[in-house]
C-alpha cells in the first residue's frame, strides 16, 4: 500500500511533481503512466526516500519509508537509473544489500535463480547486457521478499522475451497479494498487465482510473457512415448531443453521440441506403495521447497526420 | 486459525509473524560496508600500492642513507639529521595519497556509479552508512599502516644500525611515533571518505584532499611571517606530522595536541559529509 498526499517536488522554478494524491492498493498491478518528464521517476524516488518532498507526504504501509525497521521488506524498488557498481559482481552486490537486513545467503541465491542470472552472477556487473542488468535490478528488488514491488520503466530496452518475462513476473507477484507499482510511458504495455492506472502529466494527476474505464471515457465513439443521401441523413440523425461532420460533396459523415446501431436503424426508417457503417473505437494509445496531449514536454516536429483525408 | 509454524515472539511490529524477521542494525550496515570494500578490485590494488609505497620508500631511504655514510661522500643535506625513524617514514606522504584517494573512492564512487541508490534504499536513515564506511575504511587503513610502518622500521633500522641514525623499537618515542604515523594514515583515509561523501565527486574529492594535505601548507608559507607561524602548526598535514615527529620542536605541536587538532579536522570533514548526506537528495 502506497499513499501519496499532496506530494510535491520543486526544483527551483520547475515543479516536477505537483500536489499528487493517489493510493496504490495491494493485490493489483497499478500502472504509473505519463509522458517522459511527467514526474514518474521523481515520485518513485520520493517513495523510497532518495528525494525528499518539497511538501506533502508519501507513506508505505502506513509509515514513511525511512521509518521502517526493514525497508527492503516493505518496498523492493527497481529504479530507472543504474544502481550497481560496474566493478562488483551481481552476487556481491546482492550480498551487500542482504547484509544490511540480515537476509541469509540462501535468499540471495534464490533471487539469482528466480531472475535467471545464475550463469553471470559471479561476473562483474559492468559487463552485463541491458537485459541482464535489468534482471539483476529485479533480483535486488525482490531480495527482501517485499510486500510492495516498485519498478520504474522495467521493460525499457528489453527484447521481446525480456518484456514477456517481466509481464508474467508482475502478474505473478500481484497474484501473491503483493502491491505492484510499475511505471511506463507506453500505454500498450500497461494495458497488458495493469488493472489500475495512475496517469500523470507535467507532475499533475490526470487520471486515477482502471484500464476499461479509461477506454470507455476517452472513447468518443465516433461512427463513420457513408450513404446515398448524406444531406437527408444529416437531418434524420440530428438531435441533442449529436455532432455530425462531413465535407460537402462527400458521401461520408462522421457522427458522434450516436451508436452505429441506432444510426443504422434510423437510416433504415428513413429509407436511406448505407454503404458503410463503421464504429471508430479509440485505442488505448489514443486515449492516453488525448489525455496527455497538453502535458507533453517535447513534441516532435513532424506530426503524424493520423486523420489524413 | 491454527498455528502451523513456531511463531516468533511478536516485537509489536506490524510485520506479520510469517515473514522472516529482517531488520537493519548498525552491525549489519558495518558488515555490508565491509563486504562492499573487499568486493572491488580497486580496493586490493590501491591498498597494495599504499603498502608498497610505505615499505619501499622507507627501505630505499634507509639504504641511501647507509650508502652515503659508508661511501664517505658529503652527506645529502636531506639526511643531515635523519634517524632510523624518519627514514622509515619516508613513504608516508606518498602512502597518504593512495589511502586518501581510496577513501574518496569508497564514498564518491557510489555516487558516480549509482550504487548510492541501492545503498540508501537499504539504509534510508543514511547516516549509519557514512559512519560504517568511515569506520571500516579507517580501520583497514590503520591496520595496513601499522603493519607497513613497523615492518619498514624493522628493516630500515637494521640497515642503518651502527650509524648515527641507529634506533631500535625500544628507543624513546619510536613506538609512539610509529603508531602516530599509522594513526595519521588511518585518519587520512577517513578524511578522504568524508570528502568524497561531502563533494559526491571522485575528482572533486581527490582535488580537495590533495590541496588540503599538500598545497595549502605551501600557500600559507607565502603569508607574512607572524601569520604563517601562527597558522602553520594547525594545518591538517602539519598537525598530523607532529603526531609522528620523534622530537617535539619549538614551532610544532606536541604529539598529543597534534592528534587532537588532526582529529578535529577529521571531525569537521565528517560533520560536513553528514550534513550533506542527511540534507540533500541522493
Amino acid at each position: 500500500m502506497i499513499e501519496a498526499h499532496q506530494l510535491t517536488k520543486r526544483y527551483g522554478e520547475t515543479t516536477a511533481v505537483d500536489r499528487l494524491d493517489f493510493t496504490v492498493r495491494p493485490g493489483t498491478v497499478t500502472g504509473f503512466l505519463g509522458p517522459n518528464g511527467a514526474g514518474k521517476s521523481t515520485t518513485m524516488r520520493m517513495i523510497i526516500g532518495l528525494d525528499s518532498p518539497s511538501s506533502g507526504t508519501v507513506t508505505v504501509n502506513g509509515r514513511r519509508y525511512r521509518e521502517h525497521s526493514a525497508p527492503l521488506q516493505e518496498v523492493g524498488a527497481l529504479l530507472e537509473a543504474r544502481s550497481i557498481h560496474p566493478g562488483r559482481s551481481a552476487f556481491d552486490h546482492l550480498m551487500a544489500q542482504a547484509y544490511t537486513h540480515g537476509i541469509p545467503r540462501r535468499r540471495v541465491n534464490e533471487v539469482i535463480e528466480m531472475t535467471g542470472i545464475e550463469s553471470v552472477a559471479r561476473k562483474r556487473a559492468g559487463a552485463f547486457s541491458l537485459g541482464m542488468g535489468q534482471r539483476l535490478g529485479i533480483a535486488a528488488a525482490l531480495l527482501g521478499d517485499p510486500a510492495t514491488v516498485m519498478l520504474d520503466e522495467p521493460v525499457n530496452g528489453l527484447d521481446p522475451e525480456g518484456v514477456l518475462w517481466i509481464r508474467n513476473l508482475l502478474i505473478g507477484l500481484a497474484a501473491e497479494g503483493r502491491t505492484i507499482f510499475v511505471s511506463s510511458h507506453l500505454m500498450t504495455e500497461m494495458a497488458l498487465v495493469a488493472d489500475h492506472l495512475i496517469i500523470v502529466g507535467r507532475g499533475r494527476l490526470l487520471a486515477d482510473t482502471t484500464v476499461e474505464e479509461l477506454v470507455r471515457q476517452a472513447d468518443g465513439s465516433s461512427v463513420i457512415v457513408a450513404s446515398a443521401d448524406p444531406a437527408r441523413l444529416r437531418e434524420v440523425l440530428a438531435g441533442p448531443g449529436v455532432e455530425i461532420a462531413g465535407r460537402t460533396g462527400s458521401e461520408e459523415l462522421q457522427v458522434t453521440g450516436l451508436t452505429a446501431r441506432s444510426i443504422g436503424l434510423k437510416a433504415a426508417e428513413a429509407d436511406i441506403a448505407l454503404f458503410e457503417l463503421t464504429a471508430k473505437r479509440v485505442s488505448l494509445e489514443e486515449a492516453f495521447m488525448e489525455l496527455t496531449k497538453d502535458s507533453v514536454d517535447y513534441h516532435g516536429t513532424t506530426e503524424i497526420n493520423r486523420s489524413a483525408a | 486459525m491454527s498455528v502451523t509454524t513456531s511463531v516468533r515472539p511478536s516485537s509489536g511490529d506490524a510485520t506479520p509473524a510469517t515473514r522472516p524477521p529482517y531488520r537493519v542494525t548498525g552491525r549489519r550496515v558495518l558488515r555490508s560496508e565491509w563486504s562492499k570494500l573487499w568486493s572491488l578490485r580497486s580496493t586490493w590494488i590501491t591498498l597494495a600500492l599504499a603498502l608498497l609505497f610505505l615499505v619501499a620508500f622507507g627501505i630505499i631511504a634507509a639504504a641511501r642513507y647507509k650508502s652515503s655514510v659508508t661511501s664517505g661522500r658529503q652527506m645529502d643535506p636531506d639526511f643531515a639529521d635523519a634517524t632510523a625513524l624518519s627514514l622509515s617514514l619516508f613513504g608516508v606522504p606518498i602512502a597518504q595519497l593512495a589511502l586518501g584517494v581510496l577513501g574518496v573512492l569508497v564514498t564518491a564512487g557510489e555516487y558516480s556509479t549509482g550504487t548510492i541508490r541501492s545503498t540508501l534504499a537499504a539504509v534510508p536513515r543514511r547516516l549509519p552508512v557514512l559512519w560504517s564506511k568511515s569506520a571500516v575504511f579507517g580501520l583497514v587503513a590503520l591496520v595496513l599502516s601499522v603493519v607497513g610502518v613497523v615492518v619498514t622500521f624493522l628493516v630500515g633500522s637494521s640497515i642503518v644500525s651502527g650509524t648515527q641514525a641507529a634506533l631500535t623499537l625500544s628507543s624513546t618515542g619510536v613506538l609512539r611515533s610509529l603508531l602516530g604515523a599509522a594513526l595519521y594514515l588511518g585518519l587520512v583515509g577517513v578524511i578522504g571518505a568524508a570528502l568524497g561523501a561531502l563533494l559526491r565527486s571522485v575528482a572533486g574529492g581527490i582535488s580537495v584532499l590533495v590541496a588540503s594535505l599538500m598545497l595549502i601548507p605551501g600557500l600559507v608559507s607565502l603569508l607574512p611571517k607572524s601569520w604563517h607561524q601562527a597558522i602553520q602548526p594547525y594545518l591538517p598535514s602539519v598537525a598530523g606530522q607532529s603526531m609522528f615527529d620523534l622530537h617535539h620542536q619549538a614551532h610544532t605541536l606536541t604529539p598529543a595536541v597534534g592528534l587532537v587538532v588532526f582529529l578535529a579536522w577529521t571531525a569537521l570533514a565528517l560533520a560536513g559529509a553528514a550534513w550533506r548526506l542527511a540534507r540533500s537528495d541522493a
